[in-house]
């Protein structure tokens, strides 16, 4: 039973169908303990760009305020796809090596652990 | 000769129980369509006590006495310029945060409740939610009464019928009641009735009455002083609807369990608000979010839990990890606002060096260790004239809307990320909670407007930030949101108070 209701075979409407984004998907991205920002952000994006731009111009607008983002050494980067262990190909696109529609890329950044190591 | 005046039980009878008909010409089930299609079984309606013992006319008299005292308290309070006697002007952001949250529930229970009591087939039933419809309507009227002189003096109050429909943080609220309204009448009762009235209700207005009255706020209280015996009415619906559920039939138990699962954990996940208002925004503090819990929620909890054990119910499993939030969720909350404080139609602020200790005197285990370095962080940032605000959207809790900001409490510094995929589709959560209510009915919460998701689909007023909290919500951008250093709210206190800012200060000294 997928829903308690009056009728029969109710179905809701998909609100955030991929359709609905005018050509973007919706990227969830996480650093694993910089919790300064408060949860993870969700950004539209076009489902061919390249995992490069990710990296190059997404993760810069959204957590360069961390005093340690420009510490991060990018090639010992741990990262994660929808909660399993992940190695993004930067030079394809996002839909092509599977992070489709409203998919979680969390990245942790081994000696790097937050405002005094506090996980913030 | 026959009497002139009935006895009180004669004309309570007639005034209840004596409003129901035979029903002649259509069937029962044409009547109350909604009765059956939850799985609920009732055999006998009239096994139903009628928890209010309360007839209309006794009613209307009994609650205008309350309101000629309410209206003549809130009076006195305007001509006093109670405005000025707050605690402090921070704390009006608190009432900001009840009045565009909390009183559109009110009128939401008040519909619910007008529903529902058309709803049942047993008239007991329905007169005591008119009843109650009654009281929630009077609730918001004489919330908004209240805060209204507020909204001469600050600002943020204007439009918060609107904002509740529309602005982020208030899809939490709101969208927990739409789901409780687009429920059946008997998992409304068990949503609202049971969970919230019964359950929860302490732990909203307890601290957030008690917080008026510590901060100098009579009008706020006196409020709640005129709904507490209203309140307490509500309390026995709740319990007997959910005491006539198990005691009807017990193919009702599981559905129950499932119910008060459900609700007691999208109740709580609402109250995330009430925990950073004790923990933040209360200049006067009464209580930590953590004691209030373990007297409301904990031990209050467990006594009726222990009561409810001879129908088989038992305490929610999500209970333990309620429990184990408790020393954090004030400060995750918090750490939210703070983040999207430019997009908030309140203030928000670092918490002074006293307030900081204080937070690290109630919360030994986490507040130093885990949240006082970040406060720290952002004071440097605010120091360099920085000050903090995420500038990305967040991503959101399918189920309770609440920005992902609830970590593991195996590591309080994971993000606690849960996933379902559904018809082809992922959908994200913030709790097992959160999943297992979408995994159960996702039909249903396919369909949850998620504020940031709205945003990127352009149906808020437009691409730029300005279009949406300007435009779509309606925020006084740069008058309403923002930090409280540097408000025009901090600017009228200080005038009204002869006060200096740090800022006018250190001009003054150079
Ligand atoms: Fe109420
Ligand atoms: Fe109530
Ligand atoms: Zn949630």
């Amino acid at each position: 039973m997928p829903v308690a209701a009056i009728v029969d075979n109710y179905r809701g409407e998909r609100l955030d169908a991929l359709a609905n984004f005018h050509g973007n998907q919706i990227l969830y991205l996480g650093w694993d303990h910089h919790l300064m920002f408060c949860s993870p952000v969700a950004l539209p994006v076009p489902p061919d760009m390249p995992f490069g731009k990710v990296i190059g111009e997404l993760m810069p607008g959204a957590f360069s305020l961390h005093p340690e983002f420009g510490q991060i050494d990018w090639s010992g980067v741990v990262w994660h796809l929808n909660g399993e262990p992940f190695t993004p190909d930067m030079d394809k696109g996002l839909a092509e090596q599977g992070i489709d529609h409203k998919s979680i890329v969390r990245f942790a950044t081994p000696g790097l652990d937050g405002i005094g190591g506090s996980g913030s | 000769m026959t009497a002139r005046k009935l006895n009180l039980k004669d004309k309570y009878r007639l005034l209840t129980r004596d409003l129901e008909w035979e029903y002649s010409y259509r069937d029962y089930e044409e009547i109350f369509k909604q009765e059956s299609f939850e799985g609920i079984k009732i055999t006998d309606w009239s096994k139903w006590e009628d928890p209010f013992r309360l007839t209309m006319d006794a009613y209307w008299k009994y609650q205008a006495e309350k309101e000629k005292k309410l209206y003549a308290i809130f009076d006195a309070f305007a001509q006093n310029n109670g405005q000025q006697n707050v605690a402090d002007a921070r704390y009006v952001n608190a009432i900001k945060l009840f009045l565009t949250g909390v009183s559109p529930l009110e009128y939401q229970a008040y519909n619910g409740f007008a529903h529902v009591g058309r709803q049942f087939g047993g008239v007991g039933a329905r007169v005591a939610c008119q009843m109650q419809s009654l009281d929630e309507l009077r609730h918001v009227q004489t919330q908004i009464h209240a805060m209204s002189h507020y909204n001469k003096h600050f600002d943020g109050f204007q439009d918060f019928s609107h904002m509740h429909d529309r602005v982020w943080y208030l899809s939490v609220p709101k969208s927990f009641f739409d789901d409780a309204r687009s429920a059946g009448p008997f998992e409304f009762m068990v949503a609202i009735g049971f969970s919230f009235e019964y359950v929860l209700t302490n732990l909203l207005f307890v601290p957030f009455m008690s917080g008026a009255a510590y901060n100098g706020d009579m009008a706020t209280v006196t409020f709640g002083f005129s709904a507490q015996s209203d309140e307490a009415r509500h309390m026995t619906l709740g319990l007997e609807i959910i005491k006539f559920m198990l005691e009807q039939h017990e193919d009702n138990v599981p559905i129950v369990q499932r119910w008060i699962n459900k609700w007691l954990w999208r109740g709580y996940r609402v109250l995330t608000l009430v925990a950073m208002m004790m923990d933040y925004m209360l200049p006067n503090k009464v209580m930590s979010w953590q004691e209030s819990f373990e007297v409301y929620f904990e031990e209050a909890a467990s006594a009726l839990f222990k009561d409810l054990a001879r129908y088989g119910i038992k305490m929610p499993d999500y209970a333990a990890t309620a429990i184990a939030e408790k020393e954090h969720l004030s400060h995750q909350a918090w750490s939210i606002f703070y983040n999207y404080g430019h997009a908030a139609a309140f203030h928000t602020w670092l918490p002074t060096e006293e307030e900081m200790d204080w937070l690290s005197e109630k919360y030994p285990n986490t507040f130093d260790k885990y949240y006082r370095p970040r406060y720290e962080q952002w004071r440097r940032m605010e120091e360099a004239g920085e000050r903090y605000y995420n500038p990305t959207l967040p991503m959101l809790c399918q189920t309770c809307q609440i920005p992902m900001g609830f970590t593991d409490m195996d590591d309080p510094t994971l993000v606690s990320y849960r996933q379902s995929e559904y018809d082809g589709d992922r959908y994200n959560f913030c709790s097992d909670g959160c999943k297992d209510i979408f995994d159960f009915e996702p039909e249903k919460y396919v369909q949850s407007w998620l504020p940031v998701h709205q945003i990127y689909q352009g149906h808020c007023g437009g691409a730029e930030m300005e279009d949406v909290l300007g435009g779509y919500y309606r925020i006084n951008l740069g008058t309403d949101n923002l930090d409280y250093k540097g408000s025009p709210d901090e600017a009228r206190w200080n005038d009204w108070h002869g006060l200096e800012t740090a800022e006018e200060k250190l001009k003054k000294a150079s």
